[in-house]
C-alpha cells in the first residue's frame, strides 16, 4: 500500500481521523506522517489537552501563574502547559499546588501507594516533609476503601476536608 | 551480542508457551524511571542527555540481573535495525525517531529491555510469554530494586516516581497483557467488552502500543492509572480483568464452534488457502489471515501447524525482519513477494 499524501513511499502509518462525524483513514508513509503529525500539533496540541484538565473546575482567585518558574530547571508553567511535560523531578515541587488537583483528576488519587526505592536522598525541601498528615490521611483513607470500610473511610475524608480548608485559610493569610 | 543474533531466536512474547496462551500472547510490565537532579529527556541539553546515558550504562553493568545484556547506542544504527527493534516489541515507535543520546538495551532472552532517555530517563520493560503478569512483576521489581541500590530515582513520598509526563506518576507502572480476540470480533461483541475495558479505567491499543490500531484481531489492554494503588493491587486489578475477556473470548469461541462450525471451518481454511499459494501479499492481510489460522490451531481445526511456527511468522513477516533476513533493503513492492515467498515456503511441505 502507497502512501495517500505522497504515493510514493510505501504506508506504514496508519491513522484514523474523525472530522465532522465523519471517519476517514488515512495510510501514510513515515515522512508525510511526520509532517501530517506536526501539523496537527499546531491544530491542538495534545498537550494543551492534558494541560487543559488542570483547568477544570477552578476557580478565578487561583489562576494558574504562568510565569512561576523550576529553579532545577528553569521549566515555567507556561512551558508545561505548551509541552505536556515537566522539565525534572523538582518541578514537582515547583508546581505542586497545581500538579495536586491536575494528579487527582488523571488517577483520582494524588497519594502514592506503592514500592518506593532502596536508597533516597534526604529531602531538604520544606514543601516535602517527611510527615505530612495530609498525605498521612490520604493513605488511610485509600486503605480503608480498598478494605470498603466505608463508614471509616467517611471519617477521613472529613478530616482530609478539614486540613485542607485550614491549610488554604493560612495560605490566603500569607 | 549482536542484533542479528535476535533472527536466530523466537522473541519471548512470540514462544506461544505460558498459561492462557491460546488466548494470551504475552504480559508485559514497564516501570517509568527517572535521575534526581537531571533534566528529563526532552528537557535536557545534550551534555545532560549523555551524562544520563553513562550513569546508566554504569549503572547496568553492576547490575546482576542485567548481566547478559547488551546496549545498543541508537545514533548509531541502521534505519532497518531500529525498525526490526520496533517489530520485535524491544522498543517505541517514538524511541526509533531523533535517536541522539538514546539507547537500548537488550538481554539475551529478550525478557528484558530498558530504552534510555525516551520519555524518561529509564524505561525498563519486561516480558512474558502467555498469561503472566505476576512473573513479569516478580523478575521487574527485583530489577528496579538493584538499579535503585545505584542510581538515585527521583521519588518524592506523595507523589511517588517522578515521570515526565504527570500519566505515569506514582508507580510510573504501567501493566499490558496481548490478547488474541478472534471470536469476540466475529461475533461483533467486541465493542461491548472494549467500552467495558474503557469503563474501569484501562486502555486497549494495538499490536505496537500508543496510537496503532488493532489489527488480526489482537489488542493490548494495559491500566490508565498510575497513583494511588500500589504495584500489586493495579497487577491484580489487570489480572481479573484479563480473566473475565480471556472467559468471554472462549465463551464466545464455544458458541462459534457450536453454532457456525461451517462458517468457522470455511474461514480458517480460505486464509490457509490464501496464505500457502499467494505469491503477492502485504503485511497487514498476512497478520489478518494468520490469525484466522491461529484461531484454527488453537481449535484444533488447523492440525499440520503448530502455534510457534504460526507466531514466527507474525513476526518474520513484518518489513524489517524480511530486510534483515534477506540482508538487503527492499521495497515495498519486492518485500510483497518476498513475503509470500517465505509464508509459502513455511506452510507447504
Amino acid at each position: 500500500m502507497l502512501c495517500d499524501i505522497c504515493g510514493k513511499n510505501p504506508a506504514t502509518v496508519h491513522l484514523t481521523e474523525i472530522i465532522d462525524d465523519q471517519m476517514k483513514e488515512l495510510h501514510l508513509c513515515e515522512e508525510c506522517a511526520h509532517e501530517k503529525s506536526a501539523a496537527m500539533e499546531q491544530q491542538f496540541g495534545l498537550s494543551d489537552l492534558l494541560a487543559g484538565l488542570s483547568e477544570f473546575g477552578k476557580s478565578a482567585k487561583d489562576q494558574e501563574p504562568i510565569s512561576v518558574k523550576c529553579p532545577s530547571c528553569q521549566l515555567t508553567y507556561a512551558d508545561f502547559k505548551k509541552l505536556g511535560r515537566l522539565g525534572c523531578g523538582e518541578c514537582y515541587n515547583t508546581f505542586r499546588k497545581y500538579l495536586t488537583p491536575l494528579l487527582r483528576k488523571i488517577h483520582g488519587s494524588s497519594q502514592h501507594i506503592g514500592k518506593s526505592p532502596l536508597k533516597i536522598r534526604p529531602v531538604h525541601n520544606s514543601s516535602a516533609k517527611k510527615k505530612d498528615p495530609l498525605a498521612e490521611l490520604r493513605i488511610k483513607l485509600s486503605q480503608a476503601i480498598a478494605k470498603e470500610e466505608f463508614e471509616e473511610a467517611a471519617k477521613m475524608r472529613d478530616q482530609i476536608k478539614l486540613l485542607e480548608a485550614k491549610s488554604n485559610n493560612n495560605e490566603a493569610k500569607k | 551480542m549482536q542484533l542479528s543474533d535476535l533472527l536466530n531466536h523466537t522473541c519471548e512474547w512470540l514462544k506461544g508457551t505460558g498459561p492462557n496462551s491460546d488466548i494470551v500472547i504475552s504480559s508485559r510490565i514497564r516501570l517509568a524511571r527517572n535521575l534526581e537532579g537531571v533534566p528529563f529527556p526532552h528537557w535536557a541539553d545534550p551534555v545532560q542527555a549523555e551524562q544520563i546515558l553513562k550513569s546508566v550504562a554504569d549503572a547496568v553493568k553492576r547490575t546482576d540481573m542485567l548481566k547478559k545484556s547488551t546496549m545498543f547506542r541508537l545514533a548509531e544504527m541502521d534505519p532497518v535495525d531500529k525498525q526490526f527493534l520496533v517489530e520485535r516489541h524491544l522498543m517505541s515507535i517514538e524511541h526509533a525517531q531523533k535517536t541522539e543520546q538514546k539507547a537500548v538495551l537488550i538481554d539475551e532472552e529478550e525478557v528484558i529491555a530498558i530504552m534510555a532517555n525516551e520519555e524518561d530517563h529509564l524505561r525498563i520493560q519486561v516480558m512474558q510469554s502467555g498469561f503472566n503478569i505476576f512473573e513479569a512483576w516478580n523478575i521487574i521489581n527485583r530489577i528496579d530494586d538493584e538499579l535503585s541500590k545505584i542510581l538515585h530515582f527521583a521519588y518524592l513520598p506523595d507523589f511517588g516516581y517522578l515521570t515526565a509526563c504527570p500519566t505515569n506518576t506514582g508507580t510510573g507502572m504501567r501493566g499490558s497483557v496481548m490478547l488474541h480476540l478472534p471470536a469476540l470480533v466475529m461475533s461483533r461483541q467486541i465493542e461491548r467488552v472494549l467500552a467495558a475495558i474503557a469503563k474501569l479505567s484501562f486502555t486497549t491499543r494495538g499490536l505496537y502500543g500508543e496510537g496503532t490500531q488493532a489489527s488480526g484481531n489482537f489488542f493490548q489492554v494495559s491500566n490508565q492509572v498510575s497513583l494511588g494503588h500500589s504495584e500489586e493491587e493495579i497487577i491484580e486489578n489487570i489480572n481479573g480483568l484479563i480473566r473475565q475477556i480471556i472467559e468471554q473470548e472462549a465463551q464466545a469461541r464455544d458458541v462459534l464452534l457450536n453454532k457456525s462450525r461451517e462458517v468457522l471451518e470455511d474461514r480458517i481454511n480460505r486464509s490457509l488457502g490464501i496464505l500457502k499459494n499467494a505469491h503477492i501479499i502485504t503485511s497487514q492481510e498476512t497478520i489478518e489471515l494468520l490469525s484466522m489460522v491461529r484461531l484454527g490451531s488453537d481449535l484444533g481445526m488447523v492440525k499440520d501447524i503448530d502455534r510457534r511456527s504460526i507466531n514466527e511468522l507474525f513476526i518474520t513477516t513484518l518489513p524489517a525482519h524480511l530486510q534483515k533476513l534477506e540482508n538487503k533493503k527492499l521495497s515495498s513492492q519486492e518485500r510483497d513477494l518476498k513475503r509470500a515467498e517465505l509464508i509459502r515456503k513455511k506452510l507447504n511441505f
